[in-house]
């Protein structure tokens, strides 16, 4: 079979996100939060999901973090992650309340991660898109 | 109160692969089979409730199918809580029955993602392609790990909802997977997105099939060899993706199996069958727990130590379910749990008298449960 390469589908970089993804190449993590009821929040999104307000500002998240799940892919559903098989995909919570889909880097066996445990951010470069990745907290 | 809808007739194509064989087609097989079930005229149908196939989204498909039988029902159309919708249809017939606004309802459900387009349940969720998030079995796997992390779940109480629904499975010949398999083979199946491997996963079926509603009065007039009675039902949605949701481990399914057990006036230990929706092996599990018959965590322990084989505490998935029956979402639960009221089940539990029958969809997403009694 021959391969052809395949490139890692990048996020959409709309009027919404776009200062997500702007912070992230500045090395800051951020999130929403209502300047009415104080809720946090992501992915971004026009009004509070909670108080159904407009008002609302960035903040920069403290880059800790713990894991809720995580899973592990043995096939692949895009051609692109074929070659990055077997990969980690996680549910992480910022300590600030938000919660995003993410990597897991630095775990040398998955099947030994433990929910709840501390994570640190990380943020790598997908090509020419800096994203947030986690890899767990050294004490 | 109890409703006073039955299931009057229940009709469906074969389970598999229907190469060629367009959506409305499988349709109309599909109701035309559960039209003679309940022996019921064409057009005595006037209400005509359809859950749009995923293989391809069209617009205005109920009436499409309505046209395909030559009906021009008073009332229906297509109802979106992806694997909810069966459920939610029936619900909806019930009530749009009991409201005057149709007399003979059909629910139908028909898709072919084994021959055809398998985009819906393959694609990308949300924003987060460049993680490499894709498919509805990672979030099911998400929801797995938790559980077994927080609660103590193990692989093999995975396993035995898998080799029930395969042992369920080898009495059907209706059933598309009727190859044996043990605990040890499961152990050993191919991990897809760990902790879920290929035997926790349901599999991908075309066909079609339908349900005829009506109320009991008009069954008994129209002589209904076999009406079902429906005795409750109810729904839950706890909507936030899988990522975003507060508690992983427990669904609105609690919500849903509290409305439908007040409106039978029955509670847990009155249920002998369960058709309960497995998509993936976690989800009878946590259904388990959300509709009382455990404590929250418990499920697992439950179907290892109590049984959930036709002589177990609580028979689950006698047709085989969607991991060994048909990928189909959740319209051939309903089916199997007419049939269990009936007493012509090929693993028909003796003597069962209350079914409840679940269906969920999107990454439980949406819940609706039905509770149907004896035939009469």
């Amino acid at each position: 079979m021959i391969e052809t390469a395949i490139d890692v589908p990048l996020p959409v970089h709309d009027e919404l996100s776009a200062p997500y993804w702007a912070a992230l190449e500045e090395g800051r993590h951020v999130f929403a939060r209502c300047s009415v009821c104080r809720n946090a929040w992501l992915p971004p999104r026009r009004e509070c999901p909670r108080c159904l307000e407009p008002a609302w500002t960035w903040e920069t998240a403290s880059g800790a973090a713990r894991l809720i799940s995580w899973v592990v892919y043995h096939i692949a559903f895009h051609p692109a992650f074929k070659g990055r098989l077997p990969y980690t995909v996680a549910i992480v919570e910022l300590a600030e309340g938000p919660r995003l889909i993410s990597n897991l880097v630095d775990v040398d066996d998955p099947e030994r991660l433990q929910i709840d445990q501390p994570l640190r951010l990380t943020i790598e470069r997908e090509r020419d898109v800096a994203v947030p990745r986690y890899r767990p907290e050294t004490c | 109160m109890r409703s006073t809808a039955v299931i009057a007739g229940i009709g469906h194509t074969t389970y598999g692969a229907h190469e060629g064989r367009s959506t409305v087609s499988l349709n109309v097989e599909a109701i035309r089979n559960a039209l003679v079930d309940a022996n019921v005229e064409k057009d005595a149908v006037d209400g005509l409730f359809v859950k749009f196939p995923t293989s391809a989204i069209e617009f205005t498909y109920g009436q499409k199918v309505a046209e395909a039988i030559g009906l021009q029902p008073r009332i229906g159309g297509v109802w979106d809580q992806g694997g909810a919708a069966n459920i939610g249809m029936i619900m909806f017939a019930a009530m749009a029955i009991e409201a005057g606004q149709c007399e003979i309802a059909v629910v139908s459900f028909a898709d072919n993602p084994k021959t055809g387009s398998r985009g819906g349940i393959a694609k990308a969720m949300g924003p987060d392609e460049v993680f490499g998030w894709f498919g509805a079995a990672a979030g099911y796997a998400m929801i797995a790990r938790r559980h077994m992390q927080q609660w103590g779940t193990t692989r093999d109480q995975l396993g035995a909802v898998a080799v029930n629904a395969r042992t369920n499975a080898l009495a059907n010949p209706r059933a598309q997977l009727r190859k044996p398999l043990a605990l040890g083979e499961y152990r050993a199946s191919r991990p897809i997105v760990a902790p879920l491997t290929r035997d926790d996963c349901c599999l991908v079926s075309d066909g079609g099939a339908a349900v005829v509603v009506m109320s009991a009065a008009r069954a008994r007039s129209l002589d209904v060899p076999e009406p079902v009675p429906i005795l409750g039902f109810g729904q839950g949605q706890t909507s936030w993706n899988v990522e975003q949701r507060p508690d992983l481990t427990s669904t609105m399914a609690a919500r849903a199996a509290q409305t439908a057990f007040a409106m039978a006036g029955l509670r847990p230990a009155d249920i002998d069958v369960a058709q309960l929706y497995d998509c993936f092996t976690i989800v009878p599990i946590v259904t388990l727990e959300d509709y009382g018959f455990v404590k929250p965590g418990q499920g697992g322990a439950f179907i290892e130590s109590e049984g959930i084989g036709i002589d177990g505490a609580l028979p689950l998935n006698t047709s085989g379910g969607l991991l060994s029956e048909t990928g189909m979402p959740g319209m051939q639960l309903v089916i199997e749990g007419v049939r269990q009221m009936r007493g012509t089940s090929t693993s028909q539990v003796p003597g069962a008298r209350n079914c409840i029958v679940s269906n969920q969809g999107g990454i439980m997403h949406t819940h609706a449960t039905l509770i149907l009694g004896e035939a009469r």
